[in-house]
């Protein structure tokens, strides 16, 4: 690992005016940062600790009826925030469904958000990676690629956004509080995590020494509490990240849905959410021949960009189980492997 | 630049001047305080040998600098036992022949120590193996490992009975 500077902050202005320097980074957990710099694919110059700051860990349920998760709140917390899990239980269930027990008591929301791409070409220096390296090449393109993009993708890159919890966070319309040199902005979850384009490098929406300090959920989000879950493919059932994966949010009224939404995970470089499915899902009954109009609507830019074609039809299916089981209504209890196909979920249709 | 920082490490308050702030709460356990129980298996936070308990919560040791923990609590497998009477995901590891080379039990003891403070699994078998899934055995001892900590768990749970009884 490269020599840095370790530096603790004690407010929140003093870390921002800290990590606006060249070459310095934010410290959180590090579950992901310390394992990149071990690998060399990050060599920061300094590390600015944010975890001593006050403040930043605490879930307030604000008057409005939206909830304020700060940003050192740990995954495993919140998802088992009884309150928050009863309120968003998809995206209490992405959240155990993510990494392992251990990682999800260190791993904090910030830093779920900003994870970088679980890409083996960005993570082995020997390969070529415009992400890692601008302008160097990309050896995903043409080798080992069948878990990479079915969408946003480009000729500069492939590579996925491997975060659980955005997934439901992104369909609930998630905004993201960001202290910055020039004070505190707001943005969408949405626009935080830019698509590759010709600029990999260049995956987010932060400038130097913004520093994420909560994930906020509008009052709205409460609304689909009867109606939501999570589902995800990986290749084993427990401590994987999604092959594909799918956020599914209904709102039923008097046996029509008002209000859907819907995201995908492990399809592209950000959180996908599929606005044009949420669209034909408005005012009709929860059919399966709506279910599958929204999942052909959803994929419908998807294309290849290796050996991964089976995506795009295994996304079109876990979208079509995801909004089955969202219908069918949020279990009373989490099941017992969260966001797996293979669980035994009273109500689980095969699509 | 030095750093100086303060752990509770099994009881006991440990002061240390750290020279490099790359040194990880796993090294410096067995590096500094020569505490070689906890195990560098993979040293990237896959496989869960380095178990330990920051705070009452188990994490892997090798993904947190050292120098970030500045006045945690910290358990490790060597502090578990009570003089010769083991602890019981212990005794019930070795009932139940939940390893086979070993190298990975020290990780799942703390590892399954740590799962029932959280109290998310109880004593089904389907959950234990979930929230059991961040520590590998490349033996295949998963049967045993399984058994040992659902009858620790089994045990606890009439213990705590007894006691509100």
């Amino acid at each position: 690992m490269k020599p840095f500077d370790y530096v603790r902050p004690g407010t929140v202005a003093e870390a921002v005016a800290a990590a606006a320097q060249p070459g310095a980074v934010y410290l959180a957990a590090g579950t992901n940062l310390l394992d990149l710099m071990k690998g060399g694919v990050s060599r920061p110059d300094r590390l600015v600790d944010v975890t001593h700051l006050d403040g930043l860990d605490q879930i307030e349920h604000l008057a409005d009826g939206s909830v304020r998760i700060g940003a050192l709140v740990s995954n495993a917390d919140l998802a088992h925030d009884a309150d928050f899990a009863r309120s968003y239980p998809a995206v209490a269930e992405a959240l155990l469904s993510g990494a392992s027990a251990q990682l999800r008591n260190a791993a904090t929301v910030g830093g779920n958000l900003l994870q970088r791409t679980r890409c083996a070409y960005f993570y082995d220096t020997a390969s070529r990676c415009n992400k890692r390296e601008a302008g160097s090449g990309c050896d995903a393109r043409e080798g080992e690629n069948r878990s990479h993009a079915v969408l946003g993708w480009s000729d500069s890159c492939i590579a996925t956004h491997p975060s659980d919890f955005c997934v439901p966070l992104v369909a609930l319309d998630a905004i993201v509080e960001i202290e910055g040199r020039n004070g505190r902005r707001e943005i969408p979850l949405d626009a935080l995590h830019r698509l590759p384009g010709d600029a990999p490098e260049r995956e987010s929406a932060l400038e130097p020494g913004d520093l994420i300090v909560a994930v906020r959920l509008p009052p709205a989000a409460r609304g689909f509490a009867a109606h939501a879950r999570y589902l995800k493919v990986r290749e084993r059932t427990s401590y994987a990240f999604a092959v594909v994966s799918a956020a599914a949010a209904l709102r039923i009224e008097n046996g029509k849905i008002r209000e859907a939404r819907l995201a995908l995970g492990g399809v592209a470089a950000k959180p996908w959410r599929a606005r044009s499915a949420e669209d034909v899902l408005g005012n009709v009954a929860p059919t399966a021949d709506a279910f599958q109009e929204a999942a052909l609507r959803a994929l419908t830019d998807a294309k290849p960009s290796g050996d991964n074609a089976f995506k795009i039809e295994l996304a079109r299916r876990i979208v079509v189980r995801a909004l089955t089981l969202a219908a069918a209504g949020t279990p009373a209890r989490l099941p017992a492997l969260p966001a797996s196909p293979f669980a035994s979920i009273p109500g689980a249709i095969h699509a | 630049m030095n750093h100086s920082i303060s752990l509770t490490v099994n009881g006991a308050r440990r002061d240390f001047v750290l020279d490099d702030p790359r040194v990880t709460l796993l090294d410096l356990l067995r590096e500094r305080l020569h505490l070689t129980g906890t195990k560098k298996g993979c040293d990237r936070g896959q496989c869960g040998a380095c178990t330990i308990l920051v705070d009452g919560k188990r994490i892997n040791s090798c993904l947190a600098l050292a120098v970030s923990h500045d006045g945690a609590d910290i358990l490790t497998i060597e502090g578990v036992a009570r003089g010769d009477q083991l602890h019981p995901v212990q005794a019930a590891f070795i009932a139940h022949d939940g390893f086979q080379c070993g190298f990975c039990t020290p990780g799942q003891i703390m590892s399954a120590i740590g799962m029932m403070r959280e109290a998310q699994a109880g004593d089904d078998p389907e959950r234990i193996r979930e929230c059991m899934s961040g520590n590998l055995c490349r033996c295949g001892a998963y049967a045993g490992i399984v058994d040992a900590v659902r009858e620790a768990q089994e045990r606890m749970d009439e213990s705590n009975q007894r006691r509100s009884a």
